[in-house]
Formats: C-alpha cells, sequence, structure tokens
C-alpha cells in the first residue's frame, strides 16, 4: 500500500509494524484505533525498554551502593536527560518526573496556595480539561483568588481580545492548553505566555495533547511551567514530567513529604533535597520514566515534523470525507488544530454512534470528554471524537466513514 | 393469567435468537428504543436519572393494583432499546417477583458486554434502579 505523502522518508506500513496491538481484531473486525487522544499505543521498542528494565537492571535508585542500582540510577536519569533535551529546558534538574500531566497540575496549584493572596486573579481557558479546571478551582477555595475565564468562538478558538482586555495587575497565574483534547485546537500560547508575563503572572500550559504532535520549546515559549503525560505520546501509563523553571520551581513549596525529597531529617526540623527530588517523593515509576524516554527516542527517529505533516494529511482527509455525510457537525474549526474531529449527526446521540462503531472494530471516544464547559458553549450532550495519529492510515480512515455511514444509516 | 418475568424472557431470547449478526440484534434493539411508549415528561426529572450512564436514562415507577409499571426514556437509542428490553420483563409484576427476578437472560440474547459494571450505559445500573424500586414499594405492601 502506497500512502500519498510528500515526505517519501515517512513510511507508515513500516511503522505499523513496531505497534502489534494495530494486527488484533475487535468484535471480529481489524481493530481501527481512533482514541489516540485518549491514550496512544505502545511500539515494541518501549515494550523492549519496559522488560529490559525488569529482566536485567530493576533495582530501586539513587540510594544503593551497588551496581544494579547504579545501573537503574543512570538509566532513570539518562531519561530525565532525554526529555529535558527534547523539550529544550535549560536544566535538567527543571524536570520533575510526575505521575502524569494531572499530578504536575497539582502540585503548581498546591505550591500556589502559599503564594495566592485574596482578591488575586487566576486565568484558565474555555478550553479546558476538567484536570485544568478543577484544582484551579480548589486553589481559589483555599485562598480566596478569583478564577478568570479566557472565552472562546464558535469555531472552537480562545477569544485573546478579551484576555488581553481584563488582564490586570491582579492576575498572578494563567493556565491554559497548548491543544485543546476536546476540540484539537491549538491555542496561541506564545502570545498569551508573553501578556501574562508583562502583567508579572505566571503561566502553567497543559501540553498533555500537544506532546504527541509539537515539540514544544520551553525555552523560546519562556514558559514557567509545561506538563506532559507519557502515554499520549507512546510511552507507558502512569509517568509524566512537569517542567518549571528553576526560580519557580525553588520557590514553590515541596508537594509531598517522603523518602528521595529530603536533605537532613530530624525531629525538630527537616531540610529539603535539591531539585529535582524536592518535588519527587518515594519511590518514583523508574521503570515508567525510562520508558518514557524511550518513547521519545522512538518519536524523534520519526521526526516530529514528518508526524505533523502526515498527520494533517490524514486529518484533512478524513475532514473532507466525513463532511460529505448528511447531517454531519464538526466542533472546532480552528485552522490551527492537531488530528482530532469532533463532531455529530444531526441529533443522534454520540454513545449511539460510538457504540456501533465499536461493534465495527473502530474505537472513538464518546462524551464530554472531561471538558463540560466546551459542551455547554455548544448546548450538547457530547460529541464524538475521532483522533489521529502517525500510524493511521487512509485505508482506516476509509472504514471509520464507512462504519460513521453505516451506524448513521442504522440510527437515524 | 399474565405471563411471568421467566416467561417473557424466554420470549425476548427466542426473538433475538432468530437474528444472525450483531448488526440484526442492534437494529432490533433501536427498533425496540424507538417503540417504547412515550414516559409522561413531568417524571422525566433529575431524581428519576440513572447515575452511571453515559446518555441520560429516566426511570419512573408506580404501582397499580399491586403491580409496579415502569416507564422510561434515554437520550440515547441504544439505551432506549436496551431499557425497552428491561421494561418489557419486569413492568407489570408484583415488586416481590421483580425482587426475585435474574437477569441472564440479557447474557443469552447476545448483550453480554452491556453487563460489565463499567460499561458506559449503565445497564447493571439500570437493574439495579428497577430492583431498588421493587424493594421499596414492597416494603409500602407489607
Amino acid at each position: 500500500m502506497s500512502i500519498a505523502t510528500n515526505n517519501i522518508a515517512f513510511n507508515v506500513e513500516e511503522i505499523r509494524k513496531d505497534f502489534p496491538i494495530l494486527n488484533r481484531e475487535v468484535n471480529g473486525y481489524p481493530l481501527v484505533y481512533l482514541d489516540n487522544a485518549a491514550t496512544s499505543q505502545t511500539p515494541k521498542q518501549v515494550m523492549d525498554a519496559i522488560v529490559d528494565y525488569y529482566s536485567n537492571y530493576n533495582a530501586n535508585i539513587h540510594r544503593g551502593v551497588h551496581s544494579l542500582s547504579q545501573e537503574a540510577t543512570d538509566k532513570y536519569e539518562g531519561a530525565r536527560k532525554k526529555i529535558q533535551q527534547h523539550f529544550n529546558a535549560e536544566k535538567t534538574h527543571e524536570i520533575i518526573f510526575t505521575s502524569g500531566t494531572t499530578h504536575g497540575i497539582n502540585l503548581v496549584a498546591s505550591g500556589f496556595a502559599s503564594i495566592l493572596k485574596k482578591g488575586d486573579e487566576i486565568w484558565v481557558s474555555a478550553l479546558e480539561h476538567h484536570s485544568n479546571i478543577v484544582p484551579w478551582q480548589m486553589l481559589c477555595e483555599k485562598t480566596g483568588a478569583i478564577l478568570k475565564v479566557i472565552p472562546m468562538n464558535e469555531q472552537g478558538e480562545l477569544i485573546y481580545e478579551s484576555f488581553e482586555e481584563l488582564l490586570s495587575e491582579k492576575t498572578k497565574m494563567v493556565f491554559l492548553n497548548h491543544v485543546s483534547n476536546a476540540l484539537g485546537t491549538i491555542n496561541p500560547i506564545k502570545k498569551i505566555i508573553d501578556k501574562a508575563h508583562e502583567k508579572g503572572a505566571a503561566v502553567l500550559i497543559d501540553g498533555a495533547q500537544a506532546a504527541p504532535h509539537i515539540k514544544a520549546d520551553v525555552q523560546a515559549l519562556d514558559v514557567d511551567f509545561y506538563v506532559v503525560s507519557a502515554h499520549k505520546m507512546c510511552g507507558p501509563t502512569g509517568v509524566g514530567v512537569l517542567y518549571g523553571k528553576e526560580e519557580w520551581l525553588n520557590k514553590l513549596p515541596p508537594y509531598q513529604g517522603g523518602g528521595e525529597m529530603i536533605a537532613t531529617v530530624s525531629f525538630e526540623k527537616t531540610t529539603y533535597a535539591e531539585l529535582p527530588h524536592k518535588f519527587e517523593a518515594g519511590t518514583p515509576n523508574i521503570c515508567g520514566g525510562i520508558a518514557f524516554g524511550a518513547a521519545i527516542d522512538y518519536m524523534n527517529a520519526i521526526g516530529f515534523e514528518a508526524i505533523a505533516r502526515y498527520e494533517e494529511e490524514l486529518l484533512d482527509y478524513a475532514t473532507i470525507k466525513l463532511q460529505e455525510i448528511e447531517g454531519m457537525k464538526l466542533y472546532g474549526t480552528s485552522r490551527e488544530k492537531t488530528a482530532v474531529i469532533s463532531f455529530n449527526i444531526e441529533s443522534l446521540h454520540p454513545y449511539d454512534i460510538g457504540t456501533l462503531l465499536d461493534k465495527m472494530g473502530i474505537a472513538v471516544r464518546t462524551g464530554h470528554h472531561c471538558a463540560q464547559p466546551i459542551m455547554d458553549f455548544y448546548k450538547i450532550p457530547g460529541t464524538v471524537r475521532a483522533s489521529f495519529s502517525f500510524y493511521n492510515t487512509k485505508e482506516e480512515i476509509n472504514r471509520f466513514i464507512e462504519a460513521v455511514k453505516k451506524a448513521k444509516s442504522m440510527l437515524s | 393469567m399474565s405471563k411471568t418475568i421467566q416467561e417473557i424472557q424466554e420470549e425476548i431470547v427466542d426473538e433475538f435468537a432468530m437474528f444472525d449478526d450483531w448488526m440484526q440484534r442492534y437494529e432490533y434493539m433501536i427498533e425496540l428504543g424507538k417503540a417504547l411508549p412515550l414516559i409522561d415528561e413531568k417524571y422525566k426529572i433529575d431524581e428519576n436519572l440513572i447515575k452511571g450512564c453515559q446518555s441520560k436514562v429516566w426511570v419512573h415507577a408506580e404501582l397499580e393494583d399491586e403491580k409496579l409499571v415502569f416507564t422510561a426514556d434515554s437520550d440515547a437509542i441504544i439505551t432506549k432499546g436496551i431499557v425497552a428490553i428491561l421494561i418489557r420483563a419486569f413492568s407489570n409484576h408484583h415488586p416481590s417477583a421483580i425482587i426475585e427476578a435474574n437477569t441472564k437472560f440479557i447474557d443469552d440474547i447476545g448483550l453480554k458486554e452491556h453487563l460489565s459494571p463499567t460499561r458506559a450505559n449503565g445497564l447493571v445500573s439500570m437493574i439495579k434502579q428497577l430492583k431498588m424500586y421493587a424493594v421499596a414499594y414492597q416494603t409500602q405492601l407489607n
């Protein structure tokens, strides 16, 4: 099968061989996995790293004098280094391993509890995932700060002008996602970061949905915090990183107490360890961190530019094909978007469509996508969301389109 | 003599046995969903909503001559089909019969996948809710 792509080096058939799961059947049909925004599939290179860890050098890190512990520590810290380079952080210790994006957000939100005062303002965007709304609401309850929202328009784009207009010296923090999980919109984060900095506010960017598609350069963005999850970018679940500027990470208090994060402990006083260990209490997800490093290597070997180009082709192809279906309504039609399509057909319930697609072996997400404010904006209970990855093919999209048509005819 | 829950369940199993593949089963379920009698709008309130469903499901119960009568609705048609099957089996019976009824027939009609407690359509929650109504009304009758 040949894929008409501008990038000759990109061979999807070869890439698919790295993903054993893509060969399986679901409900008697070959799997078409279009729920990549929920979690990506895992290439065997990453699985190999996991097996290698448990087969050859499983040990607790940072403490042991024995060789296995040293090897594990080297690999784990090597992964941190890879992640640092990938996101172009200035310093390795600005990369904090977390259990994922949600953990990273909560770590920062909790730290800001001691910084914020009553009447301070913090901003989120109308496009946020619940995980980037709820921690800030909790923070506001705790501190008396006021939560403000950057509004969105019908295309699912943030209205930058409203933010610019209402931003004030009272604004202490701004939180938004790089890419919306429900709609795929790529937000103008650089503009927002710069504007927020003019007022002295810190900015946290939730990069969970961007990381699989866009290589963020945290220094060029001048962002204060950037959080990601490994499992959206070919890595395992339960691990992610928080990037934070050194000065900010030094300013924030530790999030959890425990081993690893201390320098000295006595019952009178405990002094905290240096970065990054100050925020890494307890034995970390060692294998997960190493596998995350392997995932970053894997994706970089393919190349983010090639990935972005190919995914854009898939997105354009799927968008055109879907729009040919009568009654199709797409949500999130920004020109700047990743390979995500959120849609409904006439008044059919997304749940019904998703159920029938599953019967035909096609995995999509249905529902409110943990972004109820967006659904409220459009006055809908939810959408069907198909999200594409670099290992999907046009043939799969054809099967998806046929299945959507079949579901529509069964339900109408 | 009206049919027992067991008899109705067997009848439903027989109907579904006529279908060769999932598509026909689902088409039939969608048909059943469309045919579900309309619930009185005043009962489509939050208290009657079943939790644990990705789609909204309202179930209302009332006692008529010692028999429990269920009416229901859902905003998703497949869910409505599932609730229609449940209502057909359980509605219009004495609460004690509803409490005792088993739900193995769901398995037998090839909807086993919907029985998982983590399934978003909440079939398990629906059954639980119907039985809860039966328990509540049973206490009234005692």
